[in-house]
């Protein structure tokens, strides 16, 4: 019965991690590991495979900003958060970086106190319909049974869209995105609600995806982004950078296949250069070693690379680059200059 | 306390606090009241320090800001508009209404398996012995998900019940509808409302005309559809669906029938009344028979007088059921249990009445053989020897375990955010919660809702326990 | 007498008949049918009706369970499969998932290499219960069950072998301590420096001994993260810890309860009632949001740990209450008679009272740890990776997307094999130790 030591043992032995301390960047290097938090399950977006190892468009960038502090891609802890858990374990200082397509809101980023670091992916609202219901617009749903996914800013979207089209509908709250699946395959909603991309996500891994359309209204913007604590502007700014370099090496063509080459033999380009630490001195500015930005396009590969390994038109979930298009092919991916 | 030999009266010195049997429990009591004072205060303290860091002093004020989502079971009138105050109130109410039916259905099966499972039938034996071992061994979350799965999977979609030759058709003449969107029951409505009967809008102007979203919706029953903005842009039906004991579409001229809080206290308070009478009725043939022997046939006129007035109260009300039609993407009018509503409740009932089972047989069986014999020798029949002997004695056994049945069931229904049903925790504890990110408060509220209502019902069950231990001695 | 008979009437037998055999009704499968499935005709309904049940039920899950595919990569790979081997329009179970993810859904992320580490720690976790149950066990077993508590935990978590020694270590002054106070300065005194004593130990000089130990002396294995931690193996590391911590906890808030001491008993009463009031979901909503706002700044627990913490809080309100209805059941002579010896307090708990209320208290221990354990599924409201959590993981792979009866039937297959066979251990256990009382 003297069984309560464990308690004290357990204390005793996790008391060795650190707190929300303002050094954010001197924690993780003291800890050798990257603390990030994730979804517990999206599609596409964050997922673990068979051997446990996490993989997703979310999850690359916590990969990349551990590759380029640690310069180990793989020096990363995931730990999967709800949309109830995320902010309090950001807040909490438990998670360095929370990377669980979180939209950029005002309230969120004034209120809550989180500093979000940019967009990753360019997201809106949209409703998905069986084809057979013969509904084109989103405004011809009224009286409609929505499914709805909790614990986001779908709700309050929904809620303001049907507001202003004076329109009526039931709204079927769900906690996961497999069981509002299950819900609308099975006719229990008219319609299903929730970010566009998860939208395509969910419509390729039906049986017959061509039975369902998206329909055209989005109904609101979804900037979805990686977010750190407020008041740690150095780490804000390395995470902040890493995903820029990403951004960036996809516009200079720099990809995971010639970047070894493009660091050993300086270019032309002097911009290139710069990003990949052979010129100037951005590393340590940041405070990480000169070739930070290449170990972190090496972890998976540019923003494009990214994209089409885990979301991608090749992949099952099949989304075009649309938005989060290179502004220089007409998107709104746009990396602020490295110099 | 008995070594007070020799009183030392002289002097006090400070080792009697701790050697002194009279002092030492006091000694005691106050070193622990401190240390729990310092650890409270301690506690405190840390979370002002670390809210004050966050830049989030405490404050209840997010209460009244204006909830902006959406709720589709409200027992109250509800919309978006309203604050986040009445939309946990609306939770509270949901959580509340899943309790009370789930305490029932539970201690109806409850019994009945429990009694079966005594059952001198082998194989009826054996099913009650499969079932209760299968829900007493998997986890409730993991019930109340199938529940909700199997209600999706095997039940007809409401566009099932379309078309020509519809692979689904309505239960008792048209009037009960089973979809995967729950179940639509007939609801009663009443002509002459108390609350008032709204006049009916032409159908073509539907569209158009600003309906009264006020006044005659329901202060109870079952459901609503969201409807925003204050009006009802539905064409035909839909829109008077939409309040929660609201209009009726079926009316075709004039006012519409209607139901409020209004009717269903009058006919409640009939009810209650017949029941009283009925019940002096019942000791007044008791005192005649004590004096005469013989008991005066008084069944016809009980049930007389529990059932006529509350009929004429209905006649008078203009009573009359409104079916749910199958209009636009849902059925439309009459009652909508909701799947999520009817998961949560089977599988918390069934789950519990696994465990309630076990306490009745357990409870039945504590009671030795020799009481129904003795009852038996006195002549007793076999009817009179359970509901005099055995069962009197049984409920002492039952009602303490089964109370915390109750607060069990009560409390596991929180798990409803696992299948979107909105009860406190969904509401208040969920997206409230989300929104405003104020978790301390949140979470502090939502304790305090589930400690009263656990002490409530802590408090009403052991006030029936004692009653039915008075009577037994 | 029979000789008689024979000679003065003819019509009199003198031997008995051979016995008959019993009517074919009343014997054998056609006489136990009677007897126990159409005694009556009420009976016989419920007979029917239960076969018709039984049917429907078998019908429907069988054909699914069985025409299943055990090979493919994924779920569409699966349809494909099951359409081939059975037909086009054929329901079969895509077990394939489960082949491909059981180690995940029992062990977790725990690296696959150390998978021999759990194990034995739950083999030890069974084997240090055995002598404390079964008094038929050798006497020199007890030392395990002494050595468990250290010795599991640092199995699951490894590190460095000199921190449970160290923890060890606490209780061994705590118990040295109380020997020189109280035979300079009596029991009372002796027992607060048995309190105080190990609490300064770990706090302040445990893990610097126990560093210096490692630096002098490396001994140690692999450390492994609790949030690796997953599966089956999370919710039994969580109901094992949760029971083992709050058994002592529960005994002094039982005595606490039931105490004279005023002020005591409000303070046991008061947390008894508080978290037996309010549902587990909300204790884990504390776990995961607020307990880090009530530990100083700059404190930060594990997930887990965290998660531990408040489901052990949760067990012993339930613990106590359990051990309540223990001492409750102990007949009053017991405590009179302690008194009469002139046992102190703590004496009278120690040797007479509690090892019979705890032994009493054994079936209802297990029933709570029953409920703990199938609680644990709860964790995964909150983002643990418990079977349930994981089973929302493993959908959202895009292989296995809108894959759902396999993964839940399997999860509740397993819970129900742990549930029921401790239940009916435990009920052995009742029975075992009701023919002691007796």
């Amino acid at each position: 019965m003297k069984k309560s030591v464990i308690l004290g043992a357990l204390t005793v032995a996790s008391l060795v991690a650190g707190g929300a301390a303002a050094a954010t960047l001197d924690d993780v290097k003291a800890r050798g590991k990257l603390n990030c938090g994730t979804n517990t399950g999206l599609v596409g977006f964050a997922a673990p495979d068979a051997n446990g190892d996490w993989q997703g468009f979310d999850v690359a960038v916590c990969r990349a900003v551990a590759a380029a502090v640690l310069g180990d891609q793989s020096a990363v802890e995931f730990v999967p958060t709800t949309g109830k858990t995320r902010f309090t374990a950001l807040a909490s200082g438990e998670i360095d970086v929370l990377a669980r397509n979180t939209t950029w809101t005002f309230s969120r980023d004034v209120d809550l106190k989180f500093t979000f670091i940019g967009v990753n992916y360019y997201d809106g609202q949209g409703f998905m319909v069986p084809k057979s219901l013969g509904v084109s617009s989103a405004k011809e749903l009224d009286g409609a049974t929505v499914c709805i996914q909790t614990g986001t800013t779908t709700e309050l979207n929904l809620a303001d869209f049907f507001r202003v089209n004076n329109i009526s509908y039931e709204p079927v709250p769900i906690e996961t995105n497999a069981e509002a699946q299950q819900q609308y395959l099975a006719g229990a909603c008219d319609a299903y609600t929730t970010d566009a991309s998860g939208l395509a996500a969910t419509r390729a891994t039906f049986e017959d995806p061509t039975a369902h359309v998206i329909l055209p209204e989005i109904i609101s913007k979804e900037p979805l982004g990686p977010l750190v604590r407020h008041g740690d502007d150095e780490w804000a700014d390395i995470v902040r950078w890493t995903l820029n370099a990403l951004i960036a090496a996809e516009e200079y063509g720099v990809t995971s296949a010639n970047i070894d080459e493009l660091a050993a033999n300086p270019t032309s380009n002097p911009e290139i250069n710069r990003l990949l630490g052979t010129e100037g001195n951005l590393g340590e500015m940041l405070g990480l070693p000169a070739d930070w930005a290449v170990k972190a396009i090496k972890a998976g590969g540019n923003y494009g690379e990214l994209f089409e390994k885990h979301i991608g038109e090749n992949t099952p979930i099949g989304l075009a680059r649309g938005l989060n298009a290179q502004w220089t092919d007409g998107g709104l991916m746009y990396a602020p200059p490295f110099r | 306390m008995t070594t007070m030999t020799d009183p030392p009266k002289d002097s006090f010195r400070l080792g009697m606090l701790i050697y002194d049997t009279r002092y030492r429990s006091l000694t005691i009591q106050v070193v622990a009241l401190i240390a729990f004072m310092l650890l409270a205060a301690w506690l405190i303290s840390n979370t002002a320090q670390n809210l004050a860091a966050l830049g989030k002093p405490i404050n209840f004020g997010f209460l009244s800001g204006p909830a902006q989502y959406d709720i589709n079971q409200t027992l109250i009138p509800y919309d978006n508009q309203d604050s986040h105050l009445r939309a946990s109130v609306v939770g509270l109410l949901n959580t509340l209404l899943v309790a009370v039916l789930g305490c029932v259905l539970a201690t109806v099966v409850g019994v009945l398996v429990g009694v079966l499972r005594l059952s001198r039938n082998w194989l009826v034996g054996r099913i009650m012995t499969v079932y209760v071992e299968m829900f007493r061994n998997v986890p409730v979350l993991l019930w109340i998900v199938f529940a909700m799965a199997i209600l999706i999977e095997s039940l007809p979609a409401p566009r099932d019940f379309r078309g020509d030759t519809p692979q689904a058709s309505m239960l008792f003449a048209d009037s009960v509808a089973l979809t995967n969107r729950g179940f639509y029951i007939p609801k009663p409505v009443f002509d002459r409302s108390l609350g008032g009967n709204p006049e009916a809008p032409a159908p073509e102007a539907a569209p158009v005309s600003p309906a009264p979203p006020t006044g005659v919706v329901g202060m109870t029953g079952g459901s609503s559809r969201i409807a925003t903005g204050g009006g009802s842009a539905a064409p035909g039906a839909a829109a008077p669906g939409q309040a929660p004991q609201g209009q009726s579409g079926a009316a075709p001229t004039g006012a519409q029938p209607a139901s409020s809080a209004l009717d269903w206290l009058v006919i409640l308070g009939v009810f209650g009344g017949s029941l009283l009478g009925a019940r002096a009725i019942g000791r007044w043939a008791d005192r005649k028979q004590e004096a005469t022997g013989l008991r005066p046939r008084t069944i016809w006129v009980q049930l007389a007088v529990v059932f006529v007035p509350v009929i004429m109260v209905l006649m008078a009300l203009g009573v009359r059921l409104e079916r749910p039609e199958l209009t636009g993407f849902n059925f439309d009018g009459g009652i909508h249990m909701r799947n999520s509503l009817i998961a949560l409740w089977l599988a918390l009932s069934f789950y519990t009445a696994a465990f309630i089972a076990e306490i009745v047989r357990g409870g039945i069986l504590a009671i030795s053989k020799g009481q129904t014999e003795a009852a038996a020798a006195l002549g007793l029949r076999p009817n009179r020897i359970m509901s005099l002997v055995i069962l009197p004695q049984a409920l002492r056994v039952i009602i303490p375990p089964l109370i915390s049945q109750y607060l069990n069931l009560t409390k596991n229904s929180s798990l409803a955010i696992a299948v979107g049903y909105m009860d406190i925790t969904g509401t208040l504890g969920g997206i409230t919660m989300n929104q405003t990110g104020r978790e301390l408060e949140c979470v502090l509220l939502l304790m305090l809702c589930y400690l009263v209502i656990s002490l409530l019902i802590s408090v009403v069950m052991n006030w029936y326990n004692n009653r039915v231990k008075l009577v037994e001695r | 007498m029979s000789g008689t008979h024979a000679h003065t009437a003819a019509y009199v037998r003198d031997t008995m008949l051979p016995e008959q055999a019993p009517p074919a009704t009343s014997v054998g499968v056609l006489g136990w049918m009677r007897a126990n499935l159409f005694s009556n005709w009420f009976n016989a309904i419920l007979t029917l009706l239960s076969v018709a049940f039984i049917y429907q039920v078998l019908a429907a899950i069988l054909p699914w369970v069985f025409q299943s595919s055990w090979t493919a990569n994924s779920l569409n790979e699966c349809r494909a499969q099951i359409d081939a081997a059975y037909g086009p329009h054929a329901e079969g179970a895509c077990w394939a998932v489960i082949r491909e993810r059981y180690l995940q859904l029992i062990f977790g992320f725990y690296p696959s290499e150390l998978y021999w580490r759990p194990i034995l720690a739950f083999a030890l976790t069974l084997a240090a219960l055995g002598p404390v149950l079964f008094t038929a066990l050798p006497r020199k077993m007890l030392w395990l069950s002494v050595a468990a508590p250290f010795l599991v935990p640092w199995l699951l978590w490894g590190g460095s072998a000199w921190v449970p020694v160290a923890v060890a270590l606490g209780f061994v002054l705590g118990y040295v301590a109380f020997r020189v106070v109280a035979s300079v300065a009596g029991a009372l005194l002796g027992a607060i420096a048995a309190g105080l004593v190990p609490v300064l130990w770990w706090l302040l000089l445990a893990s610097g001994w126990a560093g210096l130990m490692q630096s002098v002396l490396p001994l140690g294995i692999e450390a492994v993260d609790s949030r690796n931690f997953g599966g089956f193996m999370l919710s039994i590391t969580i109901g094992v810890v949760a029971i083992a911590c709050s058994l002592p906890i529960g005994v002094l808030l039982a005595l606490g309860r039931q105490s004279n001491l005023l002020i005591i008993k409000a303070i046991c009463t008061g947390f008894i009632e508080l978290i037996r009031g309010v549902p587990l979901i909300t204790l884990l909503f504390v776990a995961s949001l607020l307990l880090n706002y009530f530990m100083p700044p700059g404190t930060d627990f594990d997930i887990i740990l965290r998660v531990i913490i408040m489901v052990t809080l949760f067990a012993s309100a339930y613990m106590a209450e359990v051990i309540r209805g223990g001492l409750a059941a102990l007949p009053k002579g017991q405590y009179e008679a302690a008194d009469a010896l002139g046992l102190d307090y703590w004496k009278a708990q120690r040797l007479i009272i509690m090892p019979q209320a705890l032994k009493i208290s054994i079936p209802g221990i297990v029933s709570t740890f029953i409920g703990v354990f199938k609680d644990t599924t709860l964790v995964s409201i909150i983002g643990l990776l418990d079977p349930l959590g994981f089973s929302n993981s493993i959908r959202a792979n895009a292989e296995w997307n809108g894959i759902v009866w396999e993964l839940y039937g399997f999860i509740a297959f397993m819970f129900f094999v742990f549930c029921f066979s401790m239940s009916r251990y435990s009920m052995y256990l009742e029975r075992k130790l009701q023919t002691e009382h007796r």
